[in-house]
Parts: C-alpha cells; sequence; structure tokens
C-alpha cells in the first residue's frame, strides 16, 4: 500500500502532464470543429518533429543535473551545413548528413569536456557553444540555401499512411528518436547513471559510476539530436537557413519541464517529454485553428505552463522533505 | 581538498580588473593600429564625435542591463528574462507617448514595469526557491509575449524629441546617455560599498545558509537584487526605445542577457557568486561592444560576430577554473626553481 502511494506520488508529475495534455487537447475539440482527428495529432508529430528531437536530447542532459543552450544554434549550423555540402558542393545527401552529425557530436563532446575537466558551468559553456555554432552557421552563409536535390524531393513526397492520415518522414524520425531515447534513459546503465549524477554527482562518484564518460558522453549526445534536429529541419522546409532554430532551446527546456522533469537534475521521465511536445503543440495548433489570436498568445501560455509546473514540482518537493 | 579550495581566498577586485583592462587596452590598441582614425575625436557644433564616443553611447544599454546582472549573479543567481524586461520597457514607452501621455508618467510606468518584472523574479528565486535560471527562464519566455501584446504585434514609431534625448542627446558637448549610465554605477558603487549592502550581498551568494545564520535577511536580500536587475532592465528599455525610436517587441533586447551575462564574467564576477566587481562590469562591458565594433571596422559582417565572442567567453572561463590556474602557477613555480 505504501509503496504505491509513493509510486503514485513519484509519478504524480508524470499523471498531471497527462491530464493537462488530455485536457487542452478535448478543450481544443469542443472549442474548434474538425480538431479532433488523426490528422491533427499526425501533423502535431510534423510540425514539431525538429523541436521534439531537441527535446529528447535536453532531458538527457537535465537529468544529469546540467543544461545545454547550443542546440537551437546547432540545429541552424546543420541546417545550413547540409544544404550547403548538398547544393554547392555537390556532395550526396547521405555524406552531408553523416558529416553535419560528426560535426554535432563532435560540438557536444568538446562542450561536454571542457565542462567535465575543466569543472567549468554547463551555462556559460554552452552558451558559448551558441554563440559559436550561430556565428559558424552564418559564416557559411548568411542567405537561405534551397535543397533541390532527388533525394530531398523523395523524401518530402515519403508518407507512411496511418488511417486517414499520413506521418512524414520527419515524424517517423521523431517516433523513432522518441522510442529509443526512452529506452536510453530508463533501460541502458547510461540512463541510469545520468539520473544518479544529477541526483548526487558525489555520491554518484563514490559509487564508481563513470561519471566523466557519462557527462561528456550526454553533451555528444545531446550534440547529435541537434544535429539529427537540423537535417530534420532541412526536410521540414526544403531548405538551409543559418538562422534556422533561434531560441528553441528556450522551448526545449520548457517542454522538459512541462514534462515534469526536475531542472535540477536526478529526477524526470522520458514520457514526460513526449507529453510535453504534444502539449507544447496543441497549444500551437489551437492557436492556428482559432485565427484570431496572435503568435505572442502562444509564448504567454508556454510561460504560464512553466510557472504551474515549476509550483507544482516545488509543492512536492516541498512535501517530500518535511 | 574540496575545503581547502572553497576556503581559499578570493582574489581581490583590484588585481581582477586588471585583466578585463588588460584586454580592453589591447583591443583599443589593435584598433588604433589598424585604423588610425579610430582614437580621433573631433568636436563639431560643439559636441564630441568620435568611434570612442560611439562605444561609450552604443554600449549604455548592456552597461546598465549588466549592472543590474552583476548583483544578481553576486547573490548566485542569473536573471535571464532582461531582454524581455528590456521590450516590455520599451513597448510601455511606445505606448504612453502614443496616447499623449507626458514623459514623467511614461519613465516612471516603464521603470515600475521593470520593477514589477524584477518583483515577480524577486518572489519566484527568494520565497518559493526556484532555481534562478528556471525562474527567470519564465519571464523570458512570457515576457515577450506580453511586450508583443503591448504593441499588438506592430513596431511603434516614437516621435517625442525629450524622450529621444535620453539615448542620442548631448549634455555640455558629451553623450547624455553614457553620463546617465555611469552615474547609476557611481550612485551604485557608493551604496554598495560605502554601507554593509554590498557585504551582504556577497555573504548571501557565498554561503545563503551561514548568512542567514549570521541574522541576515537572506531571501530578503536576493530578492532585492532581482527587483534591481529588473530596474536596470528597465532603465535599459527606455535607452533601447529612445536610440532607435521605436518600440521593437520582436528585437528589442534580444540576445541583451547573454551579453550583460558575458560583460560580468569577463568583468571579474564569479558566476557562482559571493563576489562582485562593479568595476569590472563596467569594463567587461565597454570591451564586448569595443570587440562589436571592432568587427565593424574590419568589415566582419554582423552575423558571425558572436564567434570571437564565443572564443573570448571560453578563454575567460579556463581562465577562471581552479585547474588552469593550478597549472599555471605550477608552471611558473617550476620557472622560479630552476
Amino acid at each position: 500500500m505504501k509503496a504505491q502511494a509513493r509510486r503514485l506520488q513519484r509519478h504524480l508529475p508524470l499523471l498531471v502532464t497527462a491530464g493537462i495534455f488530455v485536457l487542452l487537447f478535448g478543450a481544443a475539440s469542443v472549442a474548434y470543429e474538425g480538431f479532433l482527428s488523426l490528422r491533427t495529432l499526425t501533423s502535431l508529430l510534423t510540425d514539431n518533429a525538429f523541436l521534439g528531437i531537441a527535446a529528447v536530447g535536453m532531458t538527457l542532459v537535465i537529468f544529469s543535473g546540467g543544461i545545454d543552450l547550443s542546440v537551437g544554434a546547432v540545429i541552424g549550423f546543420t541546417s545550413i551545413f547540409t544544404a550547403t555540402l548538398i547544393e554547392r558542393t555537390q556532395v550526396p545527401p547521405g555524406v552531408a548528413w553523416v558529416l553535419a552529425l560528426a560535426a554535432g557530436t563532435a560540438m557536444g563532446g568538446g562542450m561536454g569536456a571542457l565542462i567535465h575537466f575543466y569543472r567549468l558551468p554547463p551555462f556559460l559553456i554552452t552558451l558559448a557553444g551558441l554563440f559559436l555554432a550561430r556565428g559558424a552557421a552564418f559564416w557559411i552563409n548568411t542567405e537561405s540555401v534551397g535543397i533541390g536535390h532527388a533525394v530531398y524531393n523523395r523524401l518530402s513526397a515519403f508518407e507512411v499512411p496511418v488511417g486517414p492520415a499520413s506521418l512524414t518522414a520527419g515524424a517517423v524520425v521523431l517516433l523513432a528518436v522518441l522510442v529509443l531515447g526512452y529506452g536510453l534513459a530508463h533501460h541502458t546503465r547510461l540512463g541510469r547513471t545520468l539520473l544518479a549524477m544529477g541526483g548526487s554527482e558525489q555520491s554518484a562518484l563514490l559509487m564508481g559510476l563513470p561519471i566523466g564518460a557519462a557527462k561528456v558522453g550526454v553533451y555528444a549526445l545531446n550534440g547529435f539530436c541537434g544535429a539529427l534536429a537540423g537535417i530534420v529541419a532541412t526536410l521540414y522546409t526544403g531548405s538551409g537557413n543559418p538562422s534556422m532554430g533561434v531560441g528553441l532551446e528556450l522551448d526545449a527546456i520548457a517542454i522538459v519541464v512541462i514534462g515534469g522533469t526536475l531542472l535540477t537534475g536526478g529526477r524526470g521521465h522520458l514520457v514526460g517529454t513526449i507529453l510535453g511536445i504534444l502539449i507544447f503543440g496543441t497549444i500551437q495548433a489551437a492557436i492556428l485553428f482559432d485565427g484570431r489570436l496572435s503568435s505572442w498568445w502562444m509564448r504567454i501560455v508556454v510561460g504560464g505552463l512553466l510557472l504551474a509546473f515549476v509550483l507544482l514540482q516545488r509543492l512536492l518537493l516541498g512535501r517530500r522533505r518535511t | 581538498m574540496k575545503l581547502a579550495e572553497s576556503s581559499r581566498p578570493a582574489p581581490r577586485p583590484r588585481s581582477v580588473v586588471l585583466w578585463p583592462l588588460a584586454g580592453l587596452c589591447l583591443l583599443v590598441l589593435l584598433n588604433a593600429v589598424i585604423n588610425p582614425a579610430f582614437l580621433k575625436i573631433t568636436l563639431l557644433d560643439g559636441h564630441l564625435y568620435g568611434v570612442p564616443v560611439d562605444i561609450l553611447v552604443q554600449g549604455s544599454r548592456t552597461l546598465l542591463v549588466a549592472l543590474g546582472m552583476t548583483l544578481v549573479i553576486a547573490t548566485g543567481g542569473v536573471d535571464l528574462s532582461v531582454g524581455s524586461v528590456v521590450a516590455i520597457a520599451g513597448g510601455v514607452c511606445a505606448v504612453l507617448l502614443q496616447s499623449g501621455h507626458g514623459l514623467g508618467l511614461t519613465l516612471t510606468l516603464a521603470v515600475l514595469a521593470g520593477m514589477a518584472a524584477g518583483t515577480v523574479n524577486g518572489i519566484l528565486v527568494a520565497r518559493l526557491g526556484l532555481q534562478p535560471i528556471v525562474a527567470t527562464l519564465i519571464l523570458m519566455v512570457a515576457g515577450r509575449g506580453v511586450a508583443q501584446l503591448l504593441v499588438d504585434g506592430q513596431v511603434i514609431i516614437i516621435t517625442s524629441a525629450p524622450f529621444e534625448y535620453l539615448a542620442n542627446g548631448f549634455l555640455a558637448g558629451l553623450p547624455v546617455a553614457p553620463l546617465w549610465v555611469g552615474a547609476c554605477y557611481v550612485a551604485t558603487h557608493l551604496i554598495l560599498r560605502h554601507s554593509a549592502l554590498g557585504l551582504f550581498v556577497e555573504a548571501v551568494g557565498d554561503n545563503e545558509r551561514a548568512s542567514r545564520f549570521a541574522g541576515l535577511a537572506a531571501s530578503r536580500i536576493k530578492a532585492l537584487a532581482y527587483v534591481f536587475c529588473g530596474t536596470c532592465a528597465g532603465l535599459a528599455g527606455i535607452l533601447t526605445a529612445a536610440n532607435i525610436r521605436a518600440a521593437d517587441a520582436y528585437r528589442a533586447g534580444e540576445n541583451m542577457e547573454l551579453d550583460a551575462i558575458f560583460a560580468v564574467v569577463v568583468g571579474g564576477t564569479a558566476l557562482s557568486g559571493g563576489r562582485f566587481v562593479i568595476l569590472g562590469t563596467a569594463v567587461g562591458a565597454l570591451l564586448i561592444q569595443t570587440l562589436t565594433t571592432t568587427m565593424y571596422n574590419l568589415g566582419v559582417p554582423p552575423a558571425i560576430a558572436p564567434v570571437p565572442k564565443a572564443a573570448l567567453i571560453i578563454g575567460v572561463a579556463l581562465l577562471q577554473s581552479d585547474r588552469v590556474s593550478r597549472w599555471i602557477t605550477g608552471l611558473l613555480r617550476q620557472r622560479g626553481d630552476t
């Protein structure tokens, strides 16, 4: 009984998040005709594919008690990097993708190494990473570059039919990342090490967990996710744009927090992040459906949700501590 | 080992200011070598003109925001919302001036808006004990929405001449914006360093619990730091709107939090809190502005400007890290032995 109660309390933020999603989606379905459909749900996945991929990587970083402000800039860099390679230097898309993923991973790993070996604040180093990646993106090209490669045309026509609706390539990648991320976070040694590290780095170290490898690894992984998100963004827009993903890191962090993950690290669940993406997407879709509401309401609602969730966490944790 | 590290006495502020000052001098020298006209200041219609004057005028906004950020960082926090607060204050100015209200009322309300934003942050951090990054992230996200709501998504042009004077005017031949921003710095320095207040802020940042046991109203001091930061951001919002003669809710104050944090860190204030160097922040903010101006002068596209900034941040952070400083002292000692 007691164990059950504790289990319930541990999953309470998750349940609240799920409840809010159902509530929001339900309210939108009642308010807007035609909102309640499979198509809304699939387009929600398509429209938020690159944000979702970034949010999964961000979740893992936040698990470890860190933060990565550079993802948005990495997306911008990857986007223009890939497009320029394909269009200007005639590199086949597959090779361009591999190079972009390698660049993202290397950059993440480099930041992780600085953070770990020199004990520098992740906040500051990833901030430098943001400047670096964004600057590099504009250095490659200040204008957006359209991609007209045959592979891209085929991929943008690619669809997986799901009932009356269909999933695009980006949505499929997002779903794969969600599944992989879930497995990594909750069913591997790395995932447990990250959570332990976020709870108490000292304890994790004393337990003999490979702190260094996990820390460098998680930033490298997030760099990989950022690059992957950038590639998906090129698929989504059919072009590369150096200003892609400006401020996206904040949305990703907001999604993670709305998903019930503690920003101090050590506690959280990837399913929460999935729900966070769905909530974020639902608000966006509802504002689009309404047509009268201006886009800035999105920011205000997300800010309000953030506040509500952080207060809720505070309430639950405060009770636990006393 | 951990204990020994934390009980190591903090370096004296004076030596801390030397580094950024040396950097600034180096940058100015570099500019002077590349472009001899860089240091030239001319008197035109009784007003001072020249690149150094321009750096001071354009750097005023960052200087103001960084001043508030210094205190917040000294308490061990950070305020990400300053950019959005700048946009809100600018929006308030534009809306009020457009509807024909007086300058006094407009400025008061704009500053109050910044103060209110700072109070929200202060309550979230000090009363509810939220992590500063999260607490201020909320206002950072929502605040820009509020600013856009205020001006209804438009860029509102401001035509008031006295309002513009605050940013682009001249007083006795000197540009007025650096003058009043400088006055803010002097006042803050006098209030903090010539009373126990500065020490209180540092004590709270160093060890909040110990400062509470010593009888300080730690949470109130912390909250006040955020209120001060919000107020500074509000003032910077006025300055931004006056400078471009418009309220742009989308772009105003964009990335300003990054520049401010950067100025504070370069100026020798530790991100972990417990120490602040107001003069260092001023030097840091000017360093950034000079860097930006230098790149304009070298013909570097503005979009690439972040790259040297990033390199500088990493360099400064490395210099501040224990591992590197141990390595350097070890190197020096070795040389001393032989």
